[in-house]
């Protein structure tokens, strides 16, 4: 069967074959830099569609159905209108850090997709401190909001862009410690070993309760940390028109349209390789055809399935409730995620000290 | 009130250190209008609303000067267009009470059956537009599912939806449409299965919940002395519902609840609102089957002439008292006409009650008092 695995092995080889490491690896590069690009252009136009259609499904509406078959031009088309107008800059604003803040925030996506393992040995960096390097790198992307809002030089850009400092911040840690509990499980900060760590089943089912809490909290600290409704206040267009990006348009305001959506994919891939099993299929125990048929689902259709039905999850979230009020909102990050998931992370450490788990 | 708040050219002394002053409005996606608020903030903190208006005043009262007594209701449904029925009903009282036209009992239940419709249609597009400066996109959809089956009511009965003018001196311009009957009997069911989804996308909500209890607490002694007025009063635990206190058309005969919470909060007025939207769907059930058949409209001269004197009519609208006042000189058209309008009133209450709050509060609690802004500019 032609796997994901077996083209990047076929790729490496010929390379290897042709041309001496370096210029291999340079080239290797190249490739992995426009796949990504793809990837994330694709990513966008996907994402915002599906998003249109969730919406529309639970608004006892249609959605967009007018440009191609069922609508699914509709989000290519709205890009193309995106690149052709024109970006405006504001007379007052600072120039230099209004035109860098969507470049930022669309880099720290970027390089976030770097060590997510998509399908069985499909991984751009399988570096030993994946879990650490994407906590930390997810918490730059609060850099260019507060960049955009500041540069903005607009008052509603800029009590988007504190309250986005004050709510990033603050969920950062309750997400850190929901990751921390798989990688106190594991042992390990690699993804590819917490991936293998669930081969005989997803961390959700093996760890007790407290892996449910901890998947829960990691689902609403997330949907906090991208600035996704519930947790939306840094936009909030009924209160600050449209946050921190009031001042942006064309291209740069899809930037950070489109670092969003990237950013639900990533937090929500990420969600799926910790809690179940990133590209592991379904194995349950000891029945042995049920796992053989599970496996004959590519890996990259486990994957990918996983982390749509979290996205999906979070645009139901985004479309069901109000929004939370800014002092509520810190009020619930300190004074339950926090304490839950602190008691949580030390209830695991005696599970995984004791072998309790699975 | 207008000095403090003069553009400001010089920009080395902002105030007091730590304020800011924010424009909202008059183009905000939550003043639902071109109401325009300058809002002090310290942080997320709001020190000081100051409402300013203006911005789509068309003169209704001046321009109704030169009207006559048939014409000047079609001005009125622009005021508070989501109750256009109602403020036409409200100037038409006031001629047939000048001048003792007598109203056929099928115009009166008739009457009353589209004001109560028109209440409700009114109140569900409050919910959906509330929700949404809450931040909840879905219940807005939902809210205008049944609006819209309202909204071809009115269309079938008057060939407009928004501002119908179908009311006029002596009774209704035509008769209904035949389907009316069943048409609202449709209506009612289909209310009455799905108004329980708004309870559970909305009441019921914990965020939805926190977000409104104990926000925009106005007491009772405070919506009295502000002159609040319909669902904001109430909810404060203010008797003020004109059906109650001035019946008129046929509300003397039919039975209803005046719908009084204490709390005064948002989340009371919102709850005054739903339970409001019930017993509407009360009375016109009670009317619906008993129109009485004969005359929708009354005998009247050919020209109207409201005898010299002053004049005053006061009904219910969706957002509270709506009082109409004509000083008479004897002609065709009025001298001076005056209306006073519930929005105007609710609004000026804003500053106290939100005040020391935060940003999102004023969302709350401005969302709840459920403004109308041509209803506050005329």
């Amino acid at each position: 069967m032609l796997s994901l695995e077996s083209i990047t092995k076929t790729t490496q080889d010929w390379l290897l074959a042709k041309f001496d490491p370096t210029i291999a690896l340079a080239i290797e590069c190249v490739i992995v830099i426009v796949l990504c690009i793809t990837l994330f252009a694709i990513l966008g136009l996907v994402l915002v569609l599906l998003e249109r259609k969730v919406a529309a499904r639970i608004q006892i509406r249609l959605g967009p159905n007018r440009v191609g078959p069922g609508g699914i031009f509709q989000t290519a088309a709205d890009t193309l209108k995106l690149i052709m107008k024109e970006g405006l800059t504001p007379d007052s604003a600072d120039k230099f850090l209004f035109n860098l803040a969507p470049f930022v925030v669309m880099m720290v996506a970027m390089l976030l997709l770097a060590p997510i393992a998509f399908a069985r040995n499909f991984q751009i960096w399988d570096i030993n401190i994946g879990v650490l390097y994407i906590s930390s790198i997810s918490s730059l992307s609060v850099i260019g909001i507060l960049m955009a809002g500041w540069a903005s030089n607009n008052k509603y850009s800029l009590l988007g862009a504190m309250r986005s400092g004050a709510q990033i911040v603050s969920y950062e840690l309750s997400a850190g410690f929901a990751v921390l509990t798989i990688v106190v499980l594991t042992g390990s900060l690699q993804i590819s070993d917490i991936v293998a760590a669930q081969e005989n089943g997803w961390w959700l089912f093996k760890g007790h309760i407290p892996v449910i809490i901890a998947f829960v909290l990691y689902i609403i600290a997330v949907t906090a940390e991208t600035n996704r409704a519930p947790f939306d206040l840094a936009e909030a267009e009924s209160e600050l028109t449209a946050g921190f990006h009031t001042e942006y348009s064309g291209m740069k305001f899809a930037l950070f349209f489109l670092a969003e959506y990237i950013n639900i994919f990533i937090v929500c891939a990420i969600g799926a390789t910790l809690f179940l099993g990133g590209w592991m299929p379904l194995h349950i125990g000891h029945w042995e055809s049920f796992n053989h048929i599970m496996d004959y689902i590519p890996s990259s259709i486990w994957f990918m399935g996983k982390t749509f039905f979290l996205i999906f999850v979070i645009m139901w979230f985004r479309w069901t409730f109000p929004r939370l009020r800014v002092d509520q909102l810190l009020n619930l990050e300190w004074k339950y995620l926090l304490p839950i998931s602190l008691f949580n992370l030390l209830l695991v450490t005696v599970i995984a000290i004791m072998g309790w788990h699975f | 009130m207008y000095n403090e708040t003069e553009i400001i050219k010089d920009t080395t002394n902002l105030g007091p250190e730590g304020e800011l002053v924010v424009n909202m409005g008059p183009q905000h996606p939550a003043t639902h209008g071109v109401l325009h608020l300058v809002v002090t903030l310290n942080g997320e903190t709001i020190k000081k609303i100051e409402p300013h208006l203006g911005y789509i005043h068309r003169s209704i009262e001046k321009m109704c000067e030169s009207l006559t007594y048939r014409q000047f209701i079609y001005v009125t449904s622009r005021m508070d267009y989501l109750s256009s029925h109602i403020n036409n009903t409200a100037c038409a009282l006031l001629v047939e009470k000048g001048m003792q036209i007598e109203v056929p009992e099928r115009a009166k239940v008739v009457r009353t059956i589209l004001n109560e419709l028109t209440r409700i249609a009114s109140h569900e597009l409050w919910i959906g537009a509330m929700a949404m400066d809450l931040g909840a996109f879905t219940p807005f959809f939902y809210a205008f599912r049944e609006r819209e089956m309202i909204t071809d009511i009115m269309e079938d009965t008057c060939g407009a939806r928004l501002t119908m003018n179908y009311i006029v001196p002596g009774g209704l311009m035509y008769d209904i449409h035949p389907d009316f009957q069943t048409k609202v009997k449709a209506f009612i069911q289909q209310f009455k299965e799905k108004v329980t989804e708004y309870e559970d996308l909305v009441t019921g909500n914990i965020i939805f919940q926190s977000r409104t209890k104990g926000v925009g607490v106005l007491t009772t002694e405070d919506a009295i002395s502000y002159g609040c007025t319909g669902p904001v009063a109430r909810a404060s635990g203010v008797r003020c519902d004109m059906r109650k206190i001035a019946p008129y058309d046929a509300y003397d005969r039919v039975e209803f609840e005046e719908i009084i919470e204490t709390a005064g909060d948002s989340f009371a007025r919102y709850i005054v609102r739903v339970k409001e939207m019930n017993q509407s769907i009360r009375i016109i059930e009670q009317l619906i089957d008993n129109i009485p058949e004969g005359e929708f409209v009354g005998k009247t001269k050919n020209v109207l002439k409201l005898a010299k004197g002053e004049f005053y009519q006061r009904v219910e609208t969706a957002r509270g008292e709506l009082g109409v006042y004509i000083v008479s000189e004897g002609a065709t058209t009025p001298y001076r006409i005056k209306f006073r309008s519930p929005g105007f009133s609710n609004l000026s209450v804003l500053n106290h009650i939100a005040k020391g709050s935060k940003i999102g509060d004023l969302m709350a609690t401005m969302g709840t008092l459920d403004l109308v802004i041509p209803d506050i500019d005329r």
